[in-house]
């Protein structure tokens, strides 16, 4: 489903962040990728979210070389593809409700039924009390879920995370990770960006490695103590 | 509200602040540029309009005795002229009262030589061959010239077109200012909201759902700043108008605008709010353009 093919990657005229990438992802198949801080993670992530163009190689996302496709069909691609930001990036002027239903008013879906969906989904995340509230009252794992909420509410086929647990305690790092894994039995292929190492042998999932923008993997997980999702 | 706002603040820009005043500026001075160029339009029309199918016939100035003669050789040679319809002498109160705007009441006794004038309709289609008419006038009473007016009319023409050039001219700069004002606050708003238009982007927006949200912003603060310099402009208009009125009917045009002129100035406004939506509209695609 995704495919990246001698893939690399540079910001502008610099050296290339990544090299030779290859590796595929399968239809509902749930990863981590890890490496170190500035190893890559984030600019594969954004390779993936179609943010950014690679320098050369292949990639093929929802049967189509994204390389060829044309600004309408990126638009539609991008809809198709949840992203949790590592610093949320949750619109400060809006209600939570109002971010949470962005993916939808930008699908231009009826606003009576985006507004029902949007009520419901922050109940799942246990925010149904903050939905007017402004995200600037809200704790770094509230609005972590509101990020959350945001990203699934159209339920995308691929939902990426770039270090989702970078800002809250364990307690909650776990149960956003029990989310995560609820999205993934629903069908939703999951990448999740992190360099928390306990977090990923909690969990069962192959692990995508980056060191020095150069990827290995996709290696099993190996933890002893893994963690049904 | 939920969902109705717009998903980037694009009302907390300072620079957006200042669009509407902006806007009004612009309104206020194409509004002032368009009035001037109608009023003066329509006073050029009255002008030929009112001296159309009509010929002065001046009469140098002379005692009573030797006007009154000359009145009863010029009148009957006018009134057997081929294509003069009617030929009547002017007297001194009716001469006098046309002098009044430039030289004021009472000009009209002796101490003022003045020119006899008679005022002749003639036909518009086949009218008097006037050089002959001329010549034939001229023996009869040596000094006598006939003014068909066409002379002065043709420069007050020139005069108005270039006035109206000079009008177009001042539209067409405004909107030029309007069109690269209207560029700068757009770009400084694109790079304001870098980050939140690059989430929508991210999110599957395309290019047209971020230039609406910059062009419903637009069209708010143009409006609100077209109503400003439409209402400013009518009050400088009403108000020339009763000046222009009071210095007197002869001297300038009257600037009283026709319902269709009002109309007319009633679109500045939107032709202004137009044009800033536009140049935001491309503003904001050319730049939306360097993401991916």
């Amino acid at each position: 489903m995704i495919r990246f093919q001698n893939v690399g990657m540079r910001y502008g005229l610099g050296s290339e962040v990544l090299r030779n990438v290859n590796f595929d992802l399968q239809l509902g198949s749930f990863h981590f990728l890890s490496g170190i801080s500035g190893a890559g993670k984030s600019s594969l992530l954004k390779l993936i979210y179609l943010a950014h163009k690679p320098s050369h190689g292949q990639i093929t996302m929802f049967d189509r070389d994204v390389t060829l496709a044309n600004r309408r069909e990126l638009a539609v691609m991008r809809r198709k593809i949840g992203v949790v930001f590592q610093d949320f990036r949750l619109f400060d002027h809006l209600s939570v409700i109002d971010n949470v239903a962005l993916p939808l008013k930008i699908k231009g879906e009826d606003w009576d039924r985006i507004k029902i969906h949007a009520a419901e989904l922050l109940g799942w995340v246990g925010l149904r009390d903050c939905i007017d509230a402004s995200p600037l009252t809200l704790s770094g794992g509230q609005k972590q879920r509101v990020a959350i909420a945001r990203a699934v509410i159209s339920r995308p086929e691929i939902l990426l995370a770039d270090e989702p647990t970078g800002n809250v305690d364990d307690s909650i790092a776990l149960r956003l990770l029990r989310l995560f894994g609820e999205l993934n039995r629903l069908g939703t292929t999951i990448l999740i960006a992190t360099h928390n190492e306990n977090l990923m042998e909690r969990f069962d999932h192959p692990r995508l490695h980056l060191a020095d923008g150069e990827l290995s993997g996709p290696f099993l997980g190996s933890s002893q103590h893994t963690e049904s999702t | 509200m939920f969902l109705r706002q717009n998903d980037l603040a694009l009302n907390s820009d300072p620079a957006r602040h200042l669009m509407p005043w902006l806007v009004a500026m612009i309104v206020y001075l194409a509004g002032l540029s368009l009035a001037g160029m109608m009023s003066l339009a329509s006073a050029v029309e009255r002008w030929d309009n009112g001296l159309k199918g009509t010929v002065t016939i001046q009469v140098p100035p002379g005692n009573s005795r030797v006007s009154g003669d000359a009145m009863k050789k010029l009148l009957p040679i006018l009134r057997n002229t081929p294509g003069v319809i009617a030929a009547r002498a002017l007297g001194k109160a009716e001469t006098a009262t046309l002098l009044e705007p430039w030289l004021g009441k009472g000009v009209g006794g002796d101490n003022l030589p003045l020119p006899r004038l008679i005022d002749v309709k003639v036909r518009t289609n086949i009218g008097p061959d006037l050089k002959a008419l001329a010549n034939i006038l001229s023996v009869a009473v040596p000094g006598t010239v006939i003014d068909d007016h066409q002379k002065s009319l043709n420069r007050l023409i020139t005069f108005a077109k270039a006035v109206e050039l000079v009008a177009i001219a001042i539209v067409l700069l405004v909107a030029l200012a309007a069109v690269v004002t209207i560029v700068f606050i757009t770009r400084t708003g694109l790079a304001i909201h870098h980050d939140g238009i690059e989430l929508l982007h991210l999110m599957g927006a395309q290019d047209g759902y971020v230039s609406r949200q910059f062009q419903a912003e637009a069209l708010g603060l143009g409006l609100k700043g077209g109503a400003i310099g439409f209402g400013l402009t009518a009050i400088t208009v009403v108000a020339l108008s009763h000046m222009a009125g009071a210095v007197g009917a002869g001297l300038l045009p009257r600037l009283n605008l026709s319902l269709g002129q009002w109309l007319a100035l009633a679109g500045v406004p939107l032709g202004i709010t137009a044009i800033v939506m536009i140049t935001t509209h491309v503003t904001v695609i050319s730049d939306l353009k360097r993401l991916p």
